[in-house]
């Protein structure tokens, strides 16, 4: 058992460490999170250039190679600066879900787009009906003809408002929340009856609801066997689950050190706030909450390389402690910085809503709980 | 990275296995068994030790000079765990791990051949004197003294939670040689044979009704010179040498996983208030579920301090952390247990534990240790520097408050 990077790891760690500290300054941040696009669309560039975006993707698929560990790692890196590039959705709702499922035209063709950094993808899974659970699909596919026809409403769509192409899940046969008949379509943007709802998210992000009204999709873009999707769409939905705890890893260090170096210099009764006890042992817990949250996403990195029953079961205990974790470290920074962590002007904000937002993503607490009961 | 585990690994762990199927009798297991406290059944304790000692396996922790077995962190983690699964007796750490180590760092040489030995071979049964009634947490401040004598010191002042003292035939303590400087400065470590004369025991009984606990009372007693370890006035840097031991090596995550897994036994077998099985009971199997995670998270935090020491770093103040992590949540295993028992935790029923005891007892056997594991189970953010002392520890060493 050991913990270290390997060579490549490290270098991989070191380049996007590297990209942050000269390119994504907070008050850059600030402005791509309230820009049009939401992120900038030179830094998915030099994303493509600098080879991230091949990480998740297999040597045959024209990718790096890269497992779980690799994309703990990178997850890790850009949670410390809030970045606001789709990573997660192209990459791992998206590309992986497509390299899972799609046939080689498939592959060749939207596989080489998004490694190049000229495509943005989506994947559209979640309902109202559904609460996160991807078994739960009420949006409807029919066959006719040379397509299919698509009826339903999606919610929440990560990087909905600029995916170029929009991964669907509709049912096609069984229960409402059967696994069984579920699934994917690629779906155009732009295609005819898809209605998109964009917004801002309060964590400087983006996402937009979907109408499908009678949306056609040609028969080639269905992604794998008819109504046999559902065990992909879990894979990346877990795979998407680590990597956004890995972020909120990164995310909790900037947040737990910022509050610890503001207490040294805050002062108040004579003296900085940090020589109170009852705020240092606050601190101490912060820190140890950090210190667990990174265990767990190398146990769930290392885990989800044993296979399909070790990940579920690795990935929802580490969304667990990574919601709780998140919760605890973003409050009692807001707390600790007074008056004002209640402000727009710092920084501290954005990291508190952005842990804040990723518990909601995916299954919150509660959800991954019940469900680390269902596999344990 | 990767959780690959060495195959001289796994090759080890199954001559520990061997070694513990052929070795434990069920006397001894059951004393593992009925084990309410850190501190097991001295009896079969000291059994289970000599036959460890004749193994060469008492002290695995030692420098192979002194009796040690030369294992890495990794195999001596594995050992405990075998023992652990296996319902070994834990050895009385006393001896082993605590005055043994401070002998090794900061003993001369005529000390280190007498009592090393008969550390291991258990000859002497060590206690520890390091408490004092008013001095706790500020352990500095204590007050015990120690005037000198010609070649002896003569000992004046009260020793307490003293483990174990009225088995004991020596205990460690740390005395006070000099009141006119600073406190830590004025300290010496001294060993005190517990037949001297002037030494008396005062027992305390626990929450749990079970005697663990001692007041030792030192009335003018003579202690040769020759019995100090390291200078005079040096007792708190020999102290502090059996924090550098140790360091992050006790590992919490083995026996929390086991004890919990216990607890998601006993739900089995438990029924549930509206139907159904405890275990099947969706809010008690929630908070089984959350402590189980927090579990694994310090499993792996361990693993990572270990794969830290394999490399030769330093955890540092890692160790109050899992100490806190470890206590905190052990504190939480045990209330999970007495909630799955529940009513069966009430039966005030101590003498049924005692190893060998072979008395009826009210209700399922699985809930006989519930309770006193619980109340005991107090004393674990308490002791060893208690889970503030800790938090100050990693306030001002990690944080830098």
């Amino acid at each position: 058992m050991n913990f270290d990077l390997s060579e490549e790891q490290q270098m991989l760690v070191d380049s996007i460490g590297k990209f942050l500290k000269n390119d994504y300054p907070f008050e850059t941040r600030r402005k791509l999170a309230n820009s049009e696009l939401g992120f900038s669309a030179q830094n998915w560039k030099t994303f493509a250039e600098l080879g991230w975006l091949s990480v998740p993707f297999s040597a045959d698929n024209g990718g790096f190679g890269g497992t779980s560990v690799d994309m703990m790692l990178m997850h890790e890196q850009f949670g410390t600066a809030l970045v606001t590039e789709p990573v997660i959705p192209t990459l791992i709702l998206g590309g992986r879900l497509i390299e899972l499922l799609g046939n080689n035209v498939q592959k060749e063709t939207l596989l080489s787009a998004v490694i190049q950094g000229e495509l943005q993808l989506a994947l559209a899974y979640n309902e109202r009906i559904a609460r996160n659970n991807p078994a739960i699909v009420g949006c409807t596919a029919r066959r006719e003809g040379d397509s299919y026809v698509l009826n339903g409403e999606k919610i929440a769509v990560l990087n909905g408002h600029a995916a170029n192409q929009i991964l669907v899940t509709a049912r096609l046969s069984g229960d409402v929340s059967s696994a069984n008949g579920i699934s994917v379509f690629v779906v155009d943007a732009n295609a005819a009856g898809l209605q998109r709802k964009p917004y801002q998210t309060v964590d400087g992000l983006r996402a937009a609801d979907l109408q499908l009204n009678n949306v056609k999709v040609p028969a080639a873009n269905l992604l794998g066997t008819e109504g046999a999707a559902f065990d992909a769409v879990e894979t990346v939905l877990d795979e998407a689950t680590l990597a956004l705890c890995a972020e909120a890893v990164g995310a909790m260090e900037v947040l737990y050190k910022t509050t610890v170096d503001y207490s040294k210099t805050r002062k108040q009764f004579g003296m900085p706030i940090g020589k109170f006890q009852v705020l240092q042992f606050r601190m101490v817990d912060m820190f140890m909450a950090h210190e667990q949250c990174k265990s767990m996403i190398y146990m769930a990195a290392l885990r989800s390389l044993e296979g399909r029953a070790a990940a579920r079961k690795a990935v929802s205990a580490v969304k667990v402690q990574i919601g709780k974790a998140g919760r605890k470290i973003g409050q009692e920074a807001v707390q600790l910085h007074g008056g004002m962590g209640m402000t727009d002007e710092l920084n501290v904000g954005y990291y508190f809503k952005r842990l804040t937002a990723i518990d909601a993503l995916f299954g919150n607490v509660d959800f991954h709980l019940a469900r680390y009961g269902l596999v344990a | 990275m990767d959780l690959t585990i060495k195959p001289e690994y796994r090759q080890f762990r199954e001559e520990v296995r061997a070694f513990l199927e052929a070795n434990l009798t069920p006397d001894l297991r059951e004393a593992g068994r009925l084990a309410t406290s850190v501190f097991h059944d001295v009896e079969r304790s000291m059994a289970w030790q000599k036959i460890l000692h004749k193994k060469g396996w008492a002290a695995p922790h030692w420098p192979q000079a002194y009796g040690g077995t030369g294992w890495d962190v990794v195999q001596r983690a594995i050992f405990a765990e075998e023992c652990l699964m296996a319902n070994a007796p834990a050895g009385i750490p006393m001896g082993l791990h605590m005055c043994g180590p401070c002998i090794i760092g900061c003993g001369t040489q005529e000390q280190k051949d007498y009592y090393l030995p008969r550390i291991l071979s258990g000859e002497d049964f060590w206690c520890q004197g390091y408490s004092e009634p008013g001095a706790g947490s500020d352990l500095a401040s204590l007050q015990c003294s120690a005037e000198s004598d010609g070649d002896d010191y003569i000992i004046n002042g009260t020793k307490i939670w003293t483990t174990y003292a009225h088995y004991a035939n020596k205990i460690f303590c740390l005395v006070r040689t000099n009141k006119n400087c600073k406190p830590q400065e004025g300290i010496t470590f001294l060993l005190i044979d517990m037949n001297t004369p002037g030494i008396t025991v005062e027992p305390i009984i626990g929450l749990d009704m079970i005697r663990e606990q001692n007041t030792v009372f030192f009335d003018n007693v003579r202690v040769p010179k020759a019995n100090r370890i390291g200078a005079e006035n040096a007792g708190w840097t020999v102290a502090k040498y059996l924090l550098m031991f140790e360091r992050g090596g006790q590992e919490y995550a083995p026996a929390l996983h086991y004890a919990l897994n216990r607890v998601k036994e006993i739900a089995e077998q438990e029924a549930g208030s509206f139907g159904g099985k405890l275990s099947e009971d969706a809010a008690f199997m929630r908070r089984v579920h959350e402590v189980e995670i927090e579990i694994t998270a310090l499993e792996f935090t361990e693993n990572r301090i270990k794969a830290a020491l394999g490399s030769g770093q330093s955890p540092g103040a890692l160790a109050s952390m899992t100490k806190i992590l470890g206590t905190e949540i052990s504190q939480k295993v045990t209330e999970l247990a007495i909630e799955a028992v529940g009513v069966y935790g009430l039966p005030l029923q101590v003498d049924a534990i005692q190893p060998g005891a072979n008395l009826p007892f009210v209700g399922p056997e699985y809930a006989l240790t519930a309770m006193p594991r619980y109340l005991n189970t107090r004393a674990t953010t308490i002791y060893g520097g208690s889970n503030e002392v800790q938090r100050g520890i990693i306030a001002k060493m990690v944080l830098g408050l």
